[in-house]
Protein backbone atom coordinates (compact mmCIF):
# COMPACT_ATOMS: atom_id res chain seq x y z
CA UNK A 1 0.00 0.00 0.00
CA UNK A 2 1.45 2.98 -0.73
CA UNK A 3 1.24 6.02 1.44
CA UNK A 4 2.57 9.52 0.62
CA UNK A 5 3.50 11.42 3.29
CA UNK A 6 3.07 15.54 3.20
CA UNK A 7 5.10 17.84 5.74
CA UNK A 8 7.25 20.60 5.83
CA UNK A 9 9.81 18.93 8.60
CA UNK A 10 12.30 16.48 6.84
CA UNK A 11 13.16 14.39 9.87
CA UNK A 12 9.49 13.35 9.67
CA UNK A 13 11.10 10.65 6.45
CA UNK A 14 13.28 9.16 9.37
CA UNK A 15 10.56 9.13 12.08
CA UNK A 16 8.24 7.26 9.20
CA UNK A 17 10.66 4.87 8.02
CA UNK A 18 11.59 3.88 11.96
CA UNK A 19 7.87 3.70 13.02
CA UNK A 20 6.81 1.34 10.15
CA UNK A 21 10.46 -0.13 9.03
CA UNK A 22 8.49 -3.72 10.17
CA UNK A 23 5.47 -2.53 7.54
CA UNK A 24 8.39 -1.28 4.66
CA UNK A 25 10.67 -4.33 5.43
CA UNK A 26 7.93 -6.88 4.81
CA UNK A 27 6.50 -4.80 2.08
CA UNK A 28 2.97 -4.17 3.54
CA UNK A 29 3.44 -0.40 3.67
CA UNK A 30 5.76 1.91 1.39
CA UNK A 31 6.44 5.02 2.29
CA UNK A 32 7.19 8.53 -0.61
CA UNK A 33 7.73 12.07 1.06
CA UNK A 34 6.75 15.44 -0.12
CA UNK A 35 7.76 18.67 1.46
CA UNK A 36 5.38 20.78 0.40
CA UNK A 37 1.74 20.48 -1.20
CA UNK A 38 2.70 22.00 -4.46
CA UNK A 39 5.78 19.08 -4.15
CA UNK A 40 3.02 16.64 -3.01
CA UNK A 41 0.58 17.71 -6.55
CA UNK A 42 3.86 17.18 -8.35
CA UNK A 43 4.35 13.36 -6.91
CA UNK A 44 0.31 12.35 -8.10
CA UNK A 45 0.71 13.81 -11.48
CA UNK A 46 3.84 11.49 -11.66
CA UNK A 47 3.02 8.72 -10.13
CA UNK A 48 -1.28 8.31 -11.68
CA UNK A 49 -3.04 5.91 -9.94
CA UNK A 50 0.03 4.82 -6.89
CA UNK A 51 -1.07 6.43 -4.57
CA UNK A 52 -3.63 4.94 -1.89
CA UNK A 53 -3.31 7.09 1.27
CA UNK A 54 -2.00 10.46 1.81
CA UNK A 55 -0.72 11.87 5.22
CA UNK A 56 -0.50 15.64 5.39
CA UNK A 57 0.30 18.11 7.41
CA UNK A 58 -1.94 21.33 7.30
CA UNK A 59 0.38 24.05 7.91
CA UNK A 60 3.24 24.15 5.94
CA UNK A 61 4.55 27.53 3.67
CA UNK A 62 2.77 27.91 0.51
CA UNK A 63 0.33 25.34 -0.38
CA UNK A 64 -1.65 24.45 3.19
CA UNK A 65 -2.43 21.09 3.91
CA UNK A 66 -6.05 22.22 3.17
CA UNK A 67 -5.59 23.84 -0.30
CA UNK A 68 -4.08 19.94 -1.33
CA UNK A 69 -6.83 18.31 0.25
CA UNK A 70 -8.94 20.43 -1.56
CA UNK A 71 -7.07 19.99 -4.87
CA UNK A 72 -7.19 16.06 -4.47
CA UNK A 73 -10.45 15.94 -4.22
CA UNK A 74 -11.70 18.54 -6.89
CA UNK A 75 -9.36 18.16 -9.32
CA UNK A 76 -9.43 15.56 -11.56
CA UNK A 77 -7.10 12.57 -10.75
CA UNK A 78 -6.67 9.42 -12.82
CA UNK A 79 -8.61 6.48 -10.34
CA UNK A 80 -9.06 5.19 -8.03
CA UNK A 81 -9.07 8.58 -5.39
CA UNK A 82 -6.50 8.63 -2.69
CA UNK A 83 -7.72 9.05 0.68
CA UNK A 84 -6.77 12.06 2.81
CA UNK A 85 -5.87 12.04 6.46
CA UNK A 86 -4.85 15.80 8.12
CA UNK A 87 -2.39 16.10 10.92
CA UNK A 88 -1.88 19.26 12.63
CA UNK A 89 -0.95 20.75 15.58
CA UNK A 90 -3.64 23.10 15.81
CA UNK A 91 -6.34 20.53 16.27
CA UNK A 92 -9.39 23.21 16.86
CA UNK A 93 -12.51 22.64 15.98
CA UNK A 94 -12.68 25.18 13.09
CA UNK A 95 -10.14 23.58 11.01
CA UNK A 96 -11.29 20.21 11.95
CA UNK A 97 -14.90 21.30 10.79
CA UNK A 98 -12.70 22.67 7.29
CA UNK A 99 -11.03 19.78 6.87
CA UNK A 100 -14.08 17.66 6.93
CA UNK A 101 -16.34 19.51 4.75
CA UNK A 102 -13.14 19.61 2.05
CA UNK A 103 -13.53 15.71 2.06
CA UNK A 104 -10.94 14.86 4.54
CA UNK A 105 -11.26 11.26 5.81
CA UNK A 106 -9.43 11.47 8.90
CA UNK A 107 -8.54 14.27 11.35
CA UNK A 108 -5.21 13.43 13.64
CA UNK A 109 -3.67 15.56 15.95
CA UNK A 110 0.07 16.09 16.44
CA UNK A 111 2.16 15.05 18.30
CA UNK A 112 1.30 11.16 16.55
CA UNK A 113 -0.23 8.52 18.03
CA UNK A 114 1.77 6.02 16.16
CA UNK A 115 -0.13 2.86 17.60
CA UNK A 116 -3.16 4.61 16.93
CA UNK A 117 -1.86 5.28 13.43
CA UNK A 118 -0.95 2.12 12.90
CA UNK A 119 -4.42 0.72 13.46
CA UNK A 120 -5.79 3.12 11.17
CA UNK A 121 -3.72 2.18 8.64
CA UNK A 122 -3.52 -1.61 9.03
CA UNK A 123 -7.71 -1.02 8.94
CA UNK A 124 -7.76 0.21 5.08
CA UNK A 125 -8.35 -2.73 2.80
CA UNK A 126 -5.78 -3.14 0.95
CA UNK A 127 -5.39 -2.61 -2.79
CA UNK B 1 14.47 154.41 81.39
CA UNK B 2 14.20 157.18 84.10
CA UNK B 3 11.39 157.27 86.78
CA UNK B 4 8.32 157.49 86.24
CA UNK B 5 7.98 155.03 83.11
CA UNK B 6 5.89 152.31 82.48
CA UNK B 7 7.83 149.44 84.25
CA UNK B 8 7.98 147.67 80.48
CA UNK B 9 11.16 145.87 80.66
CA UNK B 10 9.57 142.74 83.25
CA UNK B 11 7.08 142.39 80.99
CA UNK B 12 9.36 142.48 77.79
CA UNK B 13 12.18 139.79 79.46
CA UNK B 14 9.06 137.84 80.01
CA UNK B 15 7.89 137.89 76.07
CA UNK B 16 11.72 137.66 75.53
CA UNK B 17 11.51 134.23 77.76
CA UNK B 18 8.48 132.76 75.73
CA UNK B 19 9.72 133.19 72.74
CA UNK B 20 13.30 132.12 73.23
CA UNK B 21 12.15 129.16 74.46
CA UNK B 22 9.70 128.58 71.44
CA UNK B 23 12.99 129.47 69.54
CA UNK B 24 15.69 127.65 71.07
CA UNK B 25 12.76 124.90 71.63
CA UNK B 26 14.25 124.61 75.43
CA UNK B 27 11.47 122.44 76.79
CA UNK B 28 12.66 119.53 75.08
CA UNK B 29 16.49 120.42 75.13
CA UNK B 30 16.41 121.71 78.67
CA UNK B 31 13.06 120.67 80.57
CA UNK B 32 14.37 121.56 83.95
CA UNK B 33 15.87 125.20 83.06
CA UNK B 34 12.07 125.27 81.17
CA UNK B 35 10.34 124.93 84.59
CA UNK B 36 12.11 128.09 85.97
CA UNK B 37 11.86 129.82 82.84
CA UNK B 38 7.70 129.37 82.74
CA UNK B 39 7.72 130.75 86.66
CA UNK B 40 9.79 134.06 85.74
CA UNK B 41 6.68 135.74 85.03
CA UNK B 42 5.20 135.78 88.89
CA UNK B 43 8.13 137.98 89.56
CA UNK B 44 7.70 140.35 86.49
CA UNK B 45 4.10 140.48 87.19
CA UNK B 46 5.30 141.46 90.67
CA UNK B 47 7.71 143.81 90.27
CA UNK B 48 5.62 145.76 87.33
CA UNK B 49 2.29 145.50 89.78
CA UNK B 50 4.19 147.17 92.47
CA UNK B 51 5.60 149.98 89.69
CA UNK B 52 2.45 151.01 88.60
CA UNK B 53 1.17 150.76 91.99
CA UNK B 54 3.77 152.53 94.35
CA UNK B 55 6.44 153.98 91.80
CA UNK B 56 9.54 154.67 92.31
CA UNK B 57 13.04 154.50 91.39
CA UNK B 58 14.19 151.66 92.99
CA UNK B 59 11.44 149.51 91.65
CA UNK B 60 12.60 151.43 88.09
CA UNK B 61 15.90 149.62 89.25
CA UNK B 62 14.37 146.61 89.80
CA UNK B 63 12.42 146.40 86.50
CA UNK B 64 15.48 147.23 84.61
CA UNK B 65 17.62 144.70 86.37
CA UNK B 66 14.92 141.71 85.91
CA UNK B 67 15.03 142.00 82.59
CA UNK B 68 19.50 142.18 82.74
CA UNK B 69 18.53 138.85 84.86
CA UNK B 70 16.87 137.35 82.23
CA UNK B 71 18.93 138.16 79.33
CA UNK B 72 22.02 136.57 81.80
CA UNK B 73 19.82 133.92 81.70
CA UNK B 74 19.57 133.67 77.85
CA UNK B 75 23.19 134.28 77.59
CA UNK B 76 23.72 131.15 80.18
CA UNK B 77 21.02 128.86 77.87
CA UNK B 78 22.77 129.98 74.32
CA UNK B 79 26.15 129.05 75.78
CA UNK B 80 24.87 126.29 77.44
CA UNK B 81 23.59 125.34 74.14
CA UNK B 82 26.35 126.17 71.87
CA UNK B 83 26.46 123.10 69.90
CA UNK B 84 23.44 124.53 68.50
CA UNK B 85 25.24 127.49 66.88
CA UNK B 86 22.23 129.93 66.72
CA UNK B 87 22.22 129.59 70.16
CA UNK B 88 25.58 130.62 70.81
CA UNK B 89 25.25 133.45 68.24
CA UNK B 90 22.05 134.57 70.16
CA UNK B 91 23.94 134.40 73.50
CA UNK B 92 26.88 136.62 71.53
CA UNK B 93 24.20 138.84 70.79
CA UNK B 94 22.78 139.94 73.88
CA UNK B 95 26.25 140.00 75.68
CA UNK B 96 27.25 143.68 74.97
CA UNK B 97 23.28 144.74 75.55
CA UNK B 98 23.74 142.99 78.83
CA UNK B 99 26.64 143.96 79.85
CA UNK B 100 25.49 147.73 78.86
CA UNK B 101 22.32 147.17 80.92
CA UNK B 102 23.72 145.97 83.92
CA UNK B 103 26.43 148.57 84.00
CA UNK B 104 24.45 151.28 83.58
CA UNK B 105 21.76 150.21 86.70
CA UNK B 106 25.04 149.52 88.79
CA UNK B 107 25.98 152.93 88.13
CA UNK B 108 22.46 154.70 87.83
CA UNK B 109 22.17 155.64 91.46
CA UNK B 110 25.65 156.84 91.68
CA UNK B 111 25.58 159.19 88.39
CA UNK B 112 21.88 160.16 87.05
CA UNK B 113 23.44 161.96 83.80
CA UNK B 114 24.52 158.37 82.60
CA UNK B 115 22.45 158.29 80.15
CA UNK B 116 22.88 161.14 78.34
CA UNK B 117 26.40 161.92 76.07
CA UNK B 118 28.63 159.01 75.06
CA UNK B 119 26.03 156.15 76.54
CA UNK B 120 23.55 156.66 73.70
CA UNK B 121 26.35 155.90 71.09
CA UNK B 122 27.51 152.76 73.02
CA UNK B 123 23.66 151.46 73.52
CA UNK B 124 23.47 152.84 69.62
CA UNK B 125 26.35 150.05 68.99
CA UNK B 126 25.01 147.86 71.41
CA UNK B 127 21.33 147.30 69.44
CA UNK B 128 23.16 147.19 65.72
CA UNK B 129 25.48 144.00 67.31
CA UNK B 130 22.33 142.77 68.83
CA UNK B 131 20.63 142.76 65.58
CA UNK B 132 23.44 141.71 63.40
CA UNK B 133 23.82 138.67 65.46
CA UNK B 134 20.39 138.15 66.05
CA UNK B 135 20.21 137.97 62.13
CA UNK B 136 23.07 135.49 61.94
CA UNK B 137 21.20 133.59 64.11
CA UNK B 138 18.08 133.13 62.43
CA UNK B 139 19.28 132.62 59.16
CA UNK B 140 21.64 130.00 60.69
CA UNK B 141 18.31 128.36 62.43
CA UNK B 142 16.49 128.85 59.06
CA UNK B 143 19.96 126.79 57.02
CA UNK B 144 19.63 124.03 60.05
CA UNK B 145 16.13 123.93 59.58
CA UNK B 146 16.53 123.67 56.23
CA UNK B 147 19.36 120.98 56.57
CA UNK B 148 17.33 119.03 58.94
CA UNK B 149 14.23 119.18 56.45
CA UNK B 150 16.63 117.70 54.06
CA UNK B 151 17.41 115.63 55.71
CA UNK B 152 14.59 114.01 57.10
CA UNK B 153 12.98 114.04 53.85
CA UNK B 154 16.15 111.86 52.57
CA UNK B 155 15.58 109.91 55.46
CA UNK B 156 12.21 109.42 54.62
CA UNK B 157 12.89 108.90 50.96
CA UNK B 158 15.39 106.27 52.34
CA UNK B 159 13.07 104.67 54.26
CA UNK B 160 10.76 104.72 51.26
CA UNK B 161 13.03 102.81 49.31
CA UNK B 162 13.83 100.65 52.03
CA UNK B 163 10.09 99.89 52.23
CA UNK B 164 9.60 99.33 48.97
CA UNK B 165 13.28 96.92 48.58
CA UNK B 166 11.67 95.32 51.50
CA UNK B 167 8.27 94.87 49.56
CA UNK B 168 10.41 93.86 46.12
CA UNK B 169 12.70 91.47 48.31
CA UNK B 170 9.54 89.94 49.84
CA UNK B 171 8.06 89.60 46.35
CA UNK B 172 11.11 88.22 44.51
CA UNK B 173 10.99 85.74 47.48
CA UNK B 174 7.79 84.63 46.64
CA UNK B 175 8.41 84.37 43.24
CA UNK B 176 11.59 82.25 44.18
CA UNK B 177 9.48 79.84 46.18
CA UNK B 178 6.67 79.70 43.67
CA UNK B 179 9.09 78.90 40.77
CA UNK B 180 11.33 76.16 43.04
CA UNK B 181 7.85 74.88 43.69
CA UNK B 182 6.63 74.56 40.30
CA UNK B 183 10.60 73.14 39.19
CA UNK B 184 10.22 70.51 41.70
CA UNK B 185 6.50 69.87 40.12
CA UNK B 186 8.14 69.46 36.85
CA UNK B 187 10.75 67.35 38.00
CA UNK B 188 8.00 65.02 39.94
CA UNK B 189 6.19 65.17 36.61
CA UNK B 190 8.91 64.32 34.91
CA UNK B 191 9.96 61.85 36.98
CA UNK B 192 6.24 60.14 36.70
CA UNK B 193 6.29 60.54 32.87
CA UNK B 194 10.05 58.35 33.05
CA UNK B 195 8.43 55.39 35.01
CA UNK B 196 5.17 55.27 32.52
CA UNK B 197 7.18 55.20 29.74
CA UNK B 198 9.25 52.79 31.14
CA UNK B 199 5.88 50.56 32.07
CA UNK B 200 4.45 51.41 28.59
CA UNK B 201 7.58 50.14 26.92
CA UNK B 202 7.39 46.59 29.64
CA UNK B 203 3.80 46.26 28.58
CA UNK B 204 5.14 46.32 24.78
CA UNK B 205 7.17 43.44 25.17
CA UNK B 206 4.92 42.12 27.26
CA UNK B 207 2.30 42.67 25.12
CA UNK B 208 4.66 41.40 21.92
CA UNK B 209 5.62 38.28 24.45
CA UNK B 210 1.64 37.30 24.39
CA UNK B 211 1.32 37.29 20.97
CA UNK B 212 4.53 35.06 20.80
CA UNK B 213 2.85 32.80 23.34
CA UNK B 214 0.65 31.07 20.64
CA UNK B 215 3.89 30.86 18.06
CA UNK B 216 6.56 29.44 20.80
CA UNK B 217 4.10 26.73 21.78
CA UNK B 218 3.98 25.97 18.47
CA UNK B 219 7.96 25.97 17.99
CA UNK B 220 8.75 24.40 20.84
CA UNK B 221 5.92 21.32 20.54
CA UNK B 222 7.39 20.61 17.15
CA UNK B 223 10.98 19.58 18.27
CA UNK B 224 9.60 18.40 21.44
CA UNK B 225 7.59 15.53 19.12
CA UNK B 226 10.63 14.93 17.28
CA UNK B 227 12.57 14.24 20.94
CA UNK B 228 9.53 12.05 22.09
CA UNK B 229 9.07 10.07 18.88
CA UNK B 230 13.25 9.48 18.72
CA UNK B 231 13.14 8.37 22.05
CA UNK B 232 10.30 6.08 21.66
CA UNK B 233 11.53 4.26 18.50
CA UNK B 234 14.74 4.32 19.96
CA UNK B 235 13.89 2.09 22.49
CA UNK B 236 11.78 -0.01 20.35
CA UNK B 237 15.07 -0.30 17.96
CA UNK B 238 16.97 -1.30 21.15
CA UNK B 239 14.57 -3.89 21.85
CA UNK B 240 14.81 -5.13 18.44
CA UNK B 241 18.65 -5.28 18.75
CA UNK B 242 18.53 -7.18 22.19
CA UNK B 243 16.13 -9.65 20.50
CA UNK B 244 18.45 -9.92 17.30
CA UNK B 245 21.77 -10.74 19.11
CA UNK B 246 19.79 -13.60 21.46
CA UNK B 247 18.81 -14.97 18.47
CA UNK B 248 21.32 -18.15 17.41
CA UNK B 249 21.09 -16.90 13.84
CA UNK B 250 22.22 -13.16 14.25
CA UNK B 251 22.03 -10.77 11.44
CA UNK B 252 24.97 -8.64 11.74
CA UNK B 253 23.99 -6.62 8.94
CA UNK B 254 21.08 -6.13 10.51
CA UNK B 255 22.85 -5.15 13.85
CA UNK B 256 24.80 -2.51 12.24
CA UNK B 257 21.68 -0.98 10.54
CA UNK B 258 19.95 -0.80 13.83
CA UNK B 259 22.81 0.69 15.77
CA UNK B 260 23.50 3.30 12.80
CA UNK B 261 19.79 4.03 13.52
CA UNK B 262 20.11 4.39 17.09
CA UNK B 263 23.40 6.93 16.33
CA UNK B 264 21.32 9.10 14.05
CA UNK B 265 17.98 9.10 16.14
CA UNK B 266 20.54 9.98 19.33
CA UNK B 267 21.61 13.06 17.35
CA UNK B 268 18.23 13.82 16.16
CA UNK B 269 17.37 14.21 19.76
CA UNK B 270 20.14 16.04 20.44
CA UNK B 271 19.31 18.54 17.89
CA UNK B 272 15.53 18.67 18.37
CA UNK B 273 16.26 19.30 21.87
CA UNK B 274 18.51 22.23 20.96
CA UNK B 275 16.14 23.50 18.96
CA UNK B 276 13.39 23.68 21.80
CA UNK B 277 16.07 25.05 24.29
CA UNK B 278 16.94 27.97 22.03
CA UNK B 279 13.63 29.08 21.30
CA UNK B 280 13.50 29.20 25.05
CA UNK B 281 16.20 31.24 25.43
CA UNK B 282 15.06 33.64 22.79
CA UNK B 283 11.70 33.98 24.62
CA UNK B 284 13.80 34.42 28.05
CA UNK B 285 15.45 36.91 26.09
CA UNK B 286 12.17 38.53 24.64
CA UNK B 287 11.02 39.18 27.85
CA UNK B 288 14.22 40.10 29.95
CA UNK B 289 14.50 44.10 30.54
CA UNK B 290 16.83 45.09 28.78
CA UNK B 291 20.37 45.43 29.90
CA UNK B 292 21.51 48.00 27.61
CA UNK B 293 24.86 45.56 26.76
CA UNK B 294 25.76 44.67 22.98
CA UNK B 295 27.17 41.38 22.64
CA UNK B 296 28.33 39.97 18.83
CA UNK B 297 24.92 38.71 17.41
CA UNK B 298 24.10 36.24 14.98
CA UNK B 299 21.45 38.55 12.96
CA UNK B 300 20.35 35.16 10.13
CA UNK B 301 19.64 33.27 13.36
CA UNK B 302 17.74 35.94 14.93
CA UNK B 303 15.91 37.15 11.80
CA UNK B 304 14.80 33.67 10.92
CA UNK B 305 13.47 32.37 14.72
CA UNK B 306 11.40 35.46 14.83
CA UNK B 307 10.34 34.76 11.54
CA UNK B 308 8.65 31.56 12.27
CA UNK B 309 8.17 33.06 15.69
CA UNK B 310 5.84 35.33 14.04
CA UNK B 311 4.29 33.43 12.13
CA UNK B 312 3.13 30.83 13.45
CA UNK B 313 1.98 33.11 16.48
CA UNK B 314 -0.65 34.83 13.61
CA UNK B 315 -1.46 31.02 12.80
CA UNK B 316 -2.12 30.52 16.33
CA UNK B 317 -4.92 33.51 16.09
CA UNK B 318 -6.24 32.81 12.46
CA UNK B 319 -5.83 29.07 12.01
CA UNK B 320 -6.72 29.02 8.15
CA UNK B 321 -4.07 32.07 7.75
CA UNK B 322 -1.31 30.64 5.45
CA UNK B 323 2.01 32.72 4.30
CA UNK B 324 5.09 32.09 2.10
CA UNK B 325 8.08 32.76 4.22
CA UNK B 326 11.13 34.02 1.95
CA UNK B 327 14.17 33.39 4.20
CA UNK B 328 17.02 34.71 1.82
CA UNK B 329 19.84 34.89 4.45
CA UNK B 330 23.40 35.81 3.10
CA UNK B 331 25.54 33.18 4.13
CA UNK B 332 29.43 34.21 5.72
CA UNK B 333 27.74 37.72 7.64
CA UNK B 334 29.33 39.34 10.29
CA UNK B 335 28.16 39.50 13.67
CA UNK B 336 26.67 42.57 14.58
CA UNK B 337 27.58 44.32 17.82
CA UNK B 338 23.81 44.01 19.43
CA UNK B 339 21.57 43.94 22.17
CA UNK B 340 19.88 40.84 20.62
CA UNK B 341 16.38 40.75 22.93
CA UNK B 342 15.93 44.64 21.75
CA UNK B 343 17.16 43.55 17.66
CA UNK B 344 14.74 40.64 18.13
CA UNK B 345 11.54 42.67 19.21
CA UNK B 346 11.94 45.52 16.13
CA UNK B 347 12.37 42.05 14.41
CA UNK B 348 9.16 40.66 15.58
CA UNK B 349 7.47 43.75 15.35
CA UNK B 350 8.48 44.56 11.79
CA UNK B 351 6.90 40.33 11.34
CA UNK B 352 4.38 40.85 12.61
CA UNK B 353 2.92 44.05 10.83
CA UNK B 354 3.90 42.30 7.54
CA UNK B 355 1.70 39.07 8.60
CA UNK B 356 -0.97 40.97 9.84
CA UNK B 357 -0.82 43.38 5.89
CA UNK B 358 -0.87 40.21 3.68
CA UNK B 359 -3.58 38.95 6.21
CA UNK B 360 -5.82 41.79 5.17
CA UNK B 361 -4.65 41.36 1.90
CA UNK B 362 -5.94 38.05 1.46
CA UNK B 363 -8.86 39.08 3.25
CA UNK B 364 -10.11 41.02 0.74
CA UNK B 365 -10.64 37.90 -1.53
CA UNK B 366 -8.20 38.98 -4.03
CA UNK B 367 -7.77 36.01 -7.28
CA UNK B 368 -4.72 34.23 -6.93
CA UNK B 369 -3.19 36.24 -4.05
CA UNK B 370 -0.20 34.71 -2.45
CA UNK B 371 0.53 36.40 0.72
CA UNK B 372 4.75 36.53 0.90
CA UNK B 373 6.57 37.96 3.57
CA UNK B 374 9.96 37.75 3.25
CA UNK B 375 13.45 38.92 5.27
CA UNK B 376 16.94 39.40 3.27
CA UNK B 377 20.08 39.74 4.83
CA UNK B 378 22.95 41.39 3.27
CA UNK B 379 26.41 43.21 3.71
CA UNK B 380 26.44 46.29 2.56
CA UNK B 381 29.47 48.22 2.35
CA UNK B 382 30.49 48.23 6.01
CA UNK B 383 26.58 47.87 7.39
CA UNK B 384 24.48 44.91 7.97
CA UNK B 385 21.37 45.21 5.75
CA UNK B 386 18.00 43.25 7.47
CA UNK B 387 14.98 43.72 4.83
CA UNK B 388 11.39 42.66 5.76
CA UNK B 389 9.18 43.02 2.93
CA UNK B 390 5.46 41.91 2.52
CA UNK B 391 3.37 41.82 -0.24
CA UNK B 392 0.36 42.98 2.01
CA UNK B 393 -1.89 45.97 1.78
CA UNK B 394 1.10 48.58 1.88
CA UNK B 395 0.39 52.11 2.92
CA UNK B 396 -0.36 55.70 1.50
CA UNK B 397 2.29 58.29 2.13
CA UNK B 398 0.03 59.81 4.70
CA UNK B 399 0.50 56.88 6.91
CA UNK B 400 3.85 56.28 5.82
CA UNK B 401 4.73 59.75 7.38
CA UNK B 402 3.60 58.68 10.60
CA UNK B 403 4.01 55.15 11.24
CA UNK B 404 6.95 56.16 13.74
CA UNK B 405 4.82 58.39 16.01
CA UNK B 406 3.74 57.04 19.37
CA UNK B 407 0.29 56.00 19.83
CA UNK B 408 0.04 55.87 16.21
CA UNK B 409 -1.59 53.04 14.97
CA UNK B 410 -3.60 51.90 12.17
CA UNK B 411 -4.97 49.32 13.24
CA UNK B 412 -8.75 48.56 14.99
CA UNK B 413 -8.56 50.21 19.06
CA UNK B 414 -7.66 47.56 21.50
CA UNK B 415 -5.81 45.36 18.53
CA UNK B 416 -2.30 47.90 18.68
CA UNK B 417 -0.60 50.32 20.82
CA UNK B 418 0.78 52.51 18.25
CA UNK B 419 4.40 51.90 20.56
CA UNK B 420 5.63 48.96 18.48
CA UNK B 421 7.06 51.04 15.58
CA UNK B 422 8.10 54.21 17.42
CA UNK B 423 9.74 51.94 20.35
CA UNK B 424 11.59 49.90 17.15
CA UNK B 425 12.77 53.24 15.86
CA UNK B 426 14.41 54.12 19.37
CA UNK B 427 15.93 50.60 19.22
CA UNK B 428 17.73 50.86 15.87
CA UNK B 429 18.57 54.34 15.82
CA UNK B 430 19.57 55.43 19.62
CA UNK B 431 20.08 51.43 20.79
CA UNK B 432 22.34 50.78 18.12
CA UNK B 433 23.37 53.78 15.68
CA UNK B 434 21.51 52.24 12.96
CA UNK B 435 18.56 53.17 10.20
CA UNK B 436 15.13 51.70 10.22
CA UNK B 437 13.36 53.31 7.07
CA UNK B 438 10.36 51.99 5.32
CA UNK B 439 9.40 52.08 1.16
CA UNK B 440 5.82 51.01 0.79
CA UNK B 441 2.90 51.59 -2.33
CA UNK B 442 -0.55 51.08 -1.19
CA UNK B 443 -2.18 47.88 -2.90
CA UNK B 444 1.72 46.23 -3.65
CA UNK B 445 2.93 45.84 -0.75
CA UNK B 446 6.07 47.55 2.10
CA UNK B 447 9.61 47.20 2.61
CA UNK B 448 11.68 47.78 6.17
CA UNK B 449 15.06 48.51 5.59
CA UNK B 450 17.26 48.43 8.97
CA UNK B 451 20.95 49.15 8.87
CA UNK B 452 23.53 47.99 11.50
CA UNK B 453 27.15 48.96 11.96
CA UNK B 454 28.67 45.79 11.39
Amino acid sequence: MKILVVDDEPDVRLLFEQRFRREIRSGEFAFSFAYSGEEALAFLRDHPSEVVLILSDINMPGMSGLELLRHVKQDPLPPPPPLVMMLTAYGDTETHNQAMQLGANDFLTKPVDFAALKVKLHAIPSL
Amino acid sequence: MAGGELYMAAPTAIGLVYWGRKALDIPTRLPQWDRWLTRLWRPAIGITGLGLLVGGPVLDWLDNMFLAFVLGIGIGIGWKLRAYRPALWLAVALVPGTILLVVEMLVRPFNKNFENGPVDNIEGLAFLWLGVFLLIARNQAKAITAEVEARRAAEQEQSTLETQSETLEYEVGQRTAALARQTDELRATLAELQATQGQLIQSEKMASLGELTAGIAHEIQNPLNFVNNFADVSVELVAELAEERASPTRDHTLEAELLADLKQNLQRIAQHGGRAAGIVRGMLEHSRASTGERQPTDVNALADEYLRLAYHGLRAKAKTFNATLQPALAPGLPLVEAMPGDLGRVLLNLFTNAFYAVQKRQQTGELGYAPTVSVRTALVGDRVEIQVRDNGTGMSPEVQARIFQPFFTTKPSGEGTGLGLSLSHDIIEQGHGGTLSVESQPSQGTTFTILLPA
